[in-house]
């Protein structure tokens, strides 16, 4: 597996995933945001894939098992919180991922270090909600820690060695667990406690194994092309 | 992006810096390809905007001329860039240069300090605040305030991180009580 299609892949799923709060946000402000870093996602997920292979096969003529992403960026948006516990969870990731692979001469660093600069801007997003979550009313309280301990076992599998992938996974982890612990500190959570890897953790994301609800959104996400092979407009 | 618009036979990196070496002929591609207006902000040109890296002619050996258009996108999705393309094919080829291509170069990455002066002005001048310089670090000093575009004052408040499109940022003015789009540093 090249590390650019793993990296490729989780991008693409989590624009997807973001796109379907297109309609659905509640409030303009958070629909147009949340369409921008679907955006962001997408155009990532364009440039690492034009460094595997033909986009539209990669993206929509693929099956379940050949996607590499990891299983936290197919979990279904859930409510609002849910939706920013995840953000929060993948951009804490991903921005050290990419500003240490910007460091490298890996073909991947052109894109890291362009990407990481829009990074900042859903990791800063995500963070200011689960403050806002967290901080806020009983309601919003409870529900933004139900959704932190609910995607808690899905972010192990996130610091797994990706083969040809020039980041030190245990480096990330630790820079991860120190920012992921101050937000949630501030937001007055509690930082989940159950495992994130192991037979009770989820993560085989990356191998080709997935969870249920990611075959009914690639059959979405792929059914139009597949039925008009070759449209264009 | 455009038919029969191939790409030169064996494209190098320019090893200099852009304009360095250049031709008359690439001055005058270069002049034509930046005043290319941006798709989705046209008060200003593409190169007011910063997005134009190159514009190089390359001679095959039987005298066959190919243009060499290299432009970097503000953001990696930005749909704007293939409109962009297209619009500078098309101007070359109004120009009388038939085989144009342009390519997408994400290194260096765009940053909001690649906006010229003149380009900043005609932002503020259309209603859009102007990007903040952003300091050797890549941060931005918090005291500097986000001026509104309409009055003038800098009693500007965030509605959202996220506007109208991705290089921009929802503000409202608290004097003037008119929002406005605030040009995101990049």
């Amino acid at each position: 597996m090249s590390a650019a299609l793993a990296l490729a892949d989780d991008a693409l799923v989590l624009s997807h995933r973001l796109g379907e709060w297109a309609g659905h946000a509640p409030v303009l402000e958070e629909e147009v945001a949340l369409a921008n870093i679907a955006l962001d996602l997408l155009g990532q997920a364009r440039s690492l894939y034009s460094l595997v292979g033909d986009e539209d096969e990669l993206a929509y003529l693929r099956e379940e098992r050949a996607f590499r992403n990891v299983q936290l960026v197919e979990q279904p948006n859930g409510d609002f919180a849910h939706t920013f516990a995840r953000q929060l969870y993948f951009s804490a990731y991903q921005l050290p991922l990419y500003r240490a692979l910007a460091a490298t001469d890996s073909d991947l660093a052109p894109l890291a270090a362009k990407a990481a600069k829009e990074v900042e801007y859903h990791l800063d997003h995500a963070r200011t909600w689960t403050l806002r979550l967290g901080d806020g009313t009983e309601e919003s309280h409870a529900r933004m820690q139900r959704a932190c301990t609910a995607l808690w076992k899905f972010t192990g599998e996130l610091f797994q060695p990706v083969e040809g992938l020039e980041a030190d996974p245990a480096a990330l982890e630790a820079e991860w667990l120190v920012d992921i612990r101050e937000v949630l500190e501030r937001a007055t959570l509690t930082l989940p406690d159950g495992p994130r890897l192991g037979g009770w953790a989820a993560g085989a994301g990356r191998q080709g194994l997935h969870t249920e609800p990611f075959g009914r959104m690639l059959a979405e996400m792929q059914h139009l092309h597949r039925s008009h092979p070759g449209a264009t407009w | 992006m455009v038919t029969g618009a191939r790409p030169a036979p064996s494209p190098t990196p320019s090893p200099t810096e852009p304009g360095a070496g250049e031709t008359a002929l690439e001055r005058e591609l270069r002049r034509l390809a930046g005043a290319v207006p941006d798709p989705e902000l046209p008060v200003v040109s593409l190169a007011e905007l910063g997005v134009l890296r190159d514009v190089r002619v390359e001679y095959a050996g039987d005298g066959h001329r190919a243009v060499r258009v290299e432009l970097t996108p503000t953001y990696t999705g930005c749909p704007a860039i293939e409109t962009m393309a297209t619009d500078i094919e098309q101007v070359l080829h109004t120009h009388g240069e038939r085989d144009v291509s342009v390519v997408t170069v994400l290194s260096p990455p765009w940053s909001t300090d690649d906006i010229s002066a003149e380009g900043r002005r005609k932002l503020d001048e259309s209603g859009i605040a102007p990007p903040r310089p952003r300091g050797a670090d890549g941060t931005v000093a918090l005291s500097l305030a986000i001026r509104c575009p309409h009055c003038g004052s800098t009693a500007t408040e965030l509605l959202s991180r996220f506007s109208s499109t991705a290089c921009k940022a929802l503000r409202r003015c608290t004097a003037c009580g008119e929002p406005f789009d605030h040009f995101k540093e990049l």
